[in-house]
């Protein structure tokens, strides 16, 4: 028997805001415990929400460059459970009227152009985080309760492990550039649950679906569900069948466990909510977030190929992340050649990332930084050795390039008048390798440059070195 | 009729505990009201737009400022125990929220 799989995701994605989307209070990831708290996240009696209008922009923002249709006419609605992490014992969320719908993302998978849909996205909150200790207790922190969330939910369109993995890389990439949110999965600004289901190939009813969760990476969506796919089908296979039921990924292991049995629909008993007026989203609002929306990746890597004269691959490397992208085009926007600063980007720059395992913004270096280091090369003040020393310098203590070549005397040095006295007193020491130039030994050359680099202590400018030392080699 | 399984399981989402001869009670009194809501059903409201909200306000946003309105001191206040300003509760058997 074969089967079809079906894959249907939803996807949390913090929007990046100043304040919490129902209350004032501020956001901010990593912050003390329970710091970044009022009376209306801990949910106290008579206070009141009020709406974020930049979470919801930041929410239509992502809804827009994910092709959807925007809800004119919408109202929030609450959702019901008791969790120690809401103490409000609801969420506030958009059930009836969702932000957005019918949006859609392109993939592709093994050179197939694909579109996979997008059911709809709607604005709600985050809840508190809980520690469990060993002791009998938990613990709450409340800062992150509140922070606005817009959920992504898709169409079952997914059949393959491979092409949710591919959906979730394009989502990450569209929003990071929208700069709505930072979509990191490891600080949890994007979280993701997975629906599968199998059914025999040319049934027209979809298999018990079930729900995966504890998936920490792309790479572990993939996992878990490439698991749950064989595991499925080899219980259709033996005449079982598939239970509804949650299944928590274990990253050991690579398979998937029970965490509960779904005994029915989740009973939040859902209605309007009371405390908020109805929205209207008016059509200019929306033009006006449309023409405002940044530049996709796809924008900006044809931009560096046509304009900037950036090869093909490394236009794709350098649109891989919105941080890279935005550093490139800053640093490219102090005058340095592009070219040089994709190279040093891609070379130099991304070694050091490597090596240290940190992120761009983790270090030093500013893209001002860069592009005056990349033109103290251009116009010959430092050798490109020297610019080695320097880039060290500028990424590690983030050091003006420009005011450390000169305090530290690496100007490189260009002046035939300068240069010609040591390169005639070298020659004059080093009879044995004119003879050796003259008898059509090529070598001789760089070790005499070498003796020239190294009396200047690298900064001799070599194209002068070159010009004059062989003028030289050739009159004697 | 409405049955004593569906008080029982409103109560337990309520987080909500009765004796049983107080659900018997319930039982009949919630039937009434279900009964007198149902009432709503027999209107004919094709073509008519829902209702979300009686106010009359409409579209109200707040700007995108994070201010702190009570301090941490305040607010843990009346939290019955806290431990280095986390909030301490019984322990949470259902561990989904943060793997």
């Amino acid at each position: 028997m074969n089967f079809e799989t079906t894959i249907g995701l939803e996807v949390h994605v913090e929007l990046k805001t100043k304040s919490k989307m129902y209350s004032p209070s501020p956001v901010a990831y990593g912050a003390e415990s329970n710091i970044n708290t009022n009376v209306i996240d801990f949910g106290f009696p008579g206070t009141l929400p009020t709406v974020n209008k930049n979470g919801y922009r930041l929410g239509v923002m992502v809804a827009l460059a994910l092709n959807a249709e925007i809800e004119h006419h919408t109202h929030f609605d609450r959702k019901n459970y008791f969790y120690p992490d809401n103490p409000k014992a609801y969420q506030i969320t958009q059930q009836d009227k969702p932000l957005g719908h019918d949006g859609y993302i392109e993939i592709e998978v093994d050179g197939k152009k694909k579109k996979i849909g997008v059911e709809e996205l709607h604005v709600e909150e985050d809840a508190g985080k809980n520690t469990h200790g060993n002791n009998g207790y938990s613990y709450v922190d409340l800062n992150r309760q509140g922070t606005p969330l817009i959920e992504i939910v898709s169409k079952p369109d997914m059949h393959s492990p491979e092409e949710a993995y591919q959906y979730l890389e394009n989502l990450r990439k569209i929003v990071q550039f929208t700069g709505a949110s930072d979509v990191k999965m490891e600080e949890g600004s994007m979280r993701v649950d997975t629906n599968i289901s199998i059914r025999p190939v040319g049934s027209d009813t979809y298999g018990t679906k079930v729900e995966l969760k504890n998936l920490n990476s792309f790479n572990h969506v993939k996992l878990g569900l490439a698991y749950e796919e064989k595991r499925q089908a080899a219980i259709l296979k033996q005449g079982g069948h598939i239970g509804q039921e949650t299944r928590r990924f274990d990253e050991k292991t690579g398979e998937t466990f029970l965490m509960r049995v779904k005994s029915g629909a989740d009973d939040y008993r859902y209605f309007p909510e009371p405390d908020l007026p109805d929205y209207e989203i008016s059509p200019e609002w929306v033009a006006e977030i449309k023409a405002n929306l940044p530049e996709t990746a796809a924008k900006r890597r044809v931009r560096y190929i046509n304009e900037l004269g950036i090869p093909e691959y490394d236009a794709g490397v350098l649109t891989d992340t919105k941080e890279m992208s935005d550093f490139f085009d800053e640093a490219v926007s102090y005058n340095a050649n592009p070219k040089l600063v994709s190279n040093w980007l891609m070379g130099e720059v991304n070694g050091y990332l490597n090596e240290k395992k940190i992120g761009l913004l983790e270090t030093k270096l500013t893209p001002e930084h860069l592009a005056k280091m990349i033109n103290l090369i251009s116009d010959g003040t430092i050798s490109s050795k020297i610019a080695k020393k320097v880039f060290k310098e500028t990424i590690s203590n983030g050091t003006e390039p420009e005011e450390w070549v000169k305090s530290k005397g690496l100007v490189q040095e260009s002046d035939p008048a300068v240069l010609k006295p040591m390169i005639l007193e070298i020659l004059d020491n080093n009879q044995q390798s004119i003879d050796d130039f003259k008898n059509g030994k090529d070598r001789a050359v760089g070790f005499l440059v070498g003796q020239i680099m190294k009396q200047t202590h690298g900064q001799a400018n070599p194209k002068v070195v070159n010009k004059i030392l062989m003028a030289e080699l050739k009159s004697r | 009729m409405i049955s004593k399984d569906e008080i029982l399981h409103v109560a337990e989402l309520a987080n909500l505990k009765f004796q049983d001869n107080e659900v018997d009670s319930f039982v009949s009194q919630l039937d009434k009201i279900v009964n007198m809501e149902s009432k709503l059903s027999s209107v004919d409201t094709t073509g008519i737009e829902p209702t979300y909200n009686m106010g009359d306000t409409n579209t109200v946003f707040r700007e995108d400022k994070g201010i702190h309105t009570q301090t941490r001191e305040q607010m843990l206040e009346n939290v019955p125990e806290t431990d280095n300003n986390l909030i301490k509760v019984p322990t949470i058997v259902d561990k989904e929220d943060d793997e």
